[in-house]
């Protein structure tokens, strides 16, 4: 029963029924409920709204429509300063964690790091709303302390929206370059240590480049999942300006638009899948 | 110089995890608010707007919603992922890599493109919005991650006790219910556990596939209509704590397996 495969101990499985028998289930979910969808959300795009034959001006009107052009502009601006924002806090953050903590607490600061990683999705973004609203957190200790008289405008902002997000992706990231830096063998550090560099030129030279290929997934990370979202930008950034998910759930939600709707999540996809490519290279390095 | 690099580092993960903190201590200390504005000043505490929160219908309901749909898209997406991992893992078929990353790819989309091509399906087929519609919608999102755990964790070690049992004359079933379950069980609870996670937590794409009876995410969603609200700020700090509890029971039952 040997065989040449890929690990020199599967067994064949052609013409014998049972391997089949095992993946098909999942092989025919997938392809019913992901595959399937997909098809049925190309076709739509391409229908009209109005009559339902087929046109292109699902798509057109992406790129003559300003304001959906902006809501495209809009989602890369915010994913790119959260995805920046997020990456310079946690970096130095999961640093401390690795470095400066105790070996013995570093599981129990790990774990108190990522705790409100476990709130509701829904839940996290409203709580900060509570912070930055009219007559929120913030907004009282600042004109209670008599900084201010007027609140500030802080929530249905971008600057709500940017704090949500990153306040999300810190926790994430802190844990992926966490792990990225314990697994860096100790001897790096004595080795430059040994070579005569200071702490500054071996973080420089030795830490920084070696972590470098773990930011990337989790930088790429963060920009899929930011660039994606509907619930952060609606709760806090509201619809003074709207990002490609707002634009996306109001044609369905308002105007019952599927075609519209199916053209912009292709479109947003389609991006998505433009910054994978640009990123492989690096993503990549991580895998050898 | 080295205690300055201390003590700034130490500021600033103070300020980090304060950054962290806030908005989770808001909401907690005002669900315990008297009144009814979650805003300063704090004038509790009382257990009002709990009581409000178990006493609603349309929240407990969701609640249980939420549960079952976890529990049975979870169960669904472990079993279809643990075969087919072990299909994947004991036999040699072809076209092997491609079907694996075609199982696989549905993590490379967001949730709202996958619930928006379920939703163009269905209303297409003529399906109506239900929870059952939002459990498929769960097991696409979760198959692939169950799938890529167990896979990952089926080694040489486990295809030699197989083998062992085979060659005694265990017939296939036998294997599979005796062996290899058992022995792949801490890749199986991690996958079942991590999905019920994201369902029990996912809101896009529930909201676009069900419609009078709805999840506990959903639910909250809609109470966020009303403005600021300490139920909002109940129902969020329960939640919470349920979250919580099954973390710290996870991280529990990992370490006693690793011990004995």
């Amino acid at each position: 029963m040997s065989s040449t495969g890929n690990s020199g101990r599967a067994l064949p499985g052609t013409g014998r029924a049972l391997p089949w028998a095992l993946v098909t289930p999942a092989l025919g979910w997938t392809l019913l409920f992901f595959v399937l969808p997909f098809v049925a959300m190309g076709f739509s795009s391409l229908t009209a709204h109005e009559g339902g034959g087929f046109t292109l001006s699902n798509y057109s009107q992406f790129f003559t429509n300003p304001s959906y052009w902006q809501a495209m502009v809009n989602s890369l601006e915010v994913t790119a300063i959260v995805t920046l924002l997020s990456v310079l806090l946690a970096y130095p953050f999961a640093l401390i964690l690795a470095e400066q903590v105790p070996e013995r607490w570093q599981r129990l600061a790990l774990m108190l790091a990522v705790l409100p990683f476990w709130t509701s999705y829904v839940v996290r973004s409203y709580s900060w709303l509570l912070v930055l609203a009219q007559n929120g957190v913030i907004n009282r200790a600042l004109t209670g302390s008599g900084l201010i008289t007027e609140p500030l405008q802080l929530a249905n902002t971008r600057l709500a929206t940017v704090t949500g997000f990153v306040h999300f992706f810190v926790m994430l990231l802190t844990l992926t370059i966490f792990a990225n830096l314990k697994q860096l063998s100790p001897s790096y550090r004595k080795a430059a240590a040994d070579l005569g560099a200071g702490p500054v030129r071996t973080f420089l030279h030795v830490i920084l480049p070696l972590t470098l290929p773990g930011i990337m997934v989790g930088a790429f990370l963060t920009f899929v999942l930011c660039i994606g979202d509907y619930i952060t930008p609606q709760i806090l950034g509201g619809n003074n300006e709207l990002l490609m998910p707002q634009l996306v759930m109001m044609q369905i939600g308002r105007r019952g638009d599927f075609p519209l709707a199916s053209a912009l999540s292709i479109i947003l996809m389609a991006v998505v899948t433009i910054a994978y490519l640009a990123c492989a290279r690096w993503l990549k390095i991580e895998r050898a | 110089m080295r205690q300055v690099v201390r003590v700034v580092s130490w500021l600033y993960a103070l300020a980090v995890y304060g950054f962290i903190f806030v908005p989770v201590v808001v909401l907690v200390l005002f669900s315990l608010q008297a009144t009814s504005f979650p805003i300063p000043p704090f004038t509790g505490p009382s257990l009002r707007w709990y009581e409000a929160v178990l006493s609603d219908v349309r929240l407990t309901s969701a609640l249980v919603n939420s549960l079952l749909v976890a529990s049975i898209s979870s169960a669904t997406a472990v079993t279809l992922g643990f075969l087919s991992a072990w299909g994947f893992a004991r036999f040699v078929l072809p076209g092997s890599g491609l079907l694996r990353g075609l199982i696989t790819l549905p993590l490379t989309v967001s949730y709202l493109i996958i619930g928006m091509g379920l939703l163009v399906l269905f209303n297409w087929a003529g399906l109506p919005k239900s929870l059952l519609a939002a459990g498929i919608g769960h097991v696409v999102i979760n198959l692939p991650l169950c799938f890529a755990i167990i896979y990952s964790q089926m080694g040489d070690h486990q295809i030699n006790i197989e083998r062992a049992a085979r060659d005694l004359g265990a017939p296939e079933w036998k294997v599979l219910l005796l062996i290899t379950v058992p022995v792949m069980a801490p890749a199986i609870f991690a996958g079942f556990f991590l999905s019920m996670t994201f369902s029990w937590d996912e809101f896009v794409i529930s909201f676009l596939l069900t419609r009078f009876d709805t999840t506990l995410p959903v639910e909250i969603w809609n109470l966020l209509r009303s403005g600021l609200n300490p139920k909002t700020n109940a129902v969020g700090s329960l939640v919470f704590a349920v979250s919580i509890v099954l973390v710290v029971l996870f991280e529990l039952t990992l370490l006693r397996r690793r011990k004995t």
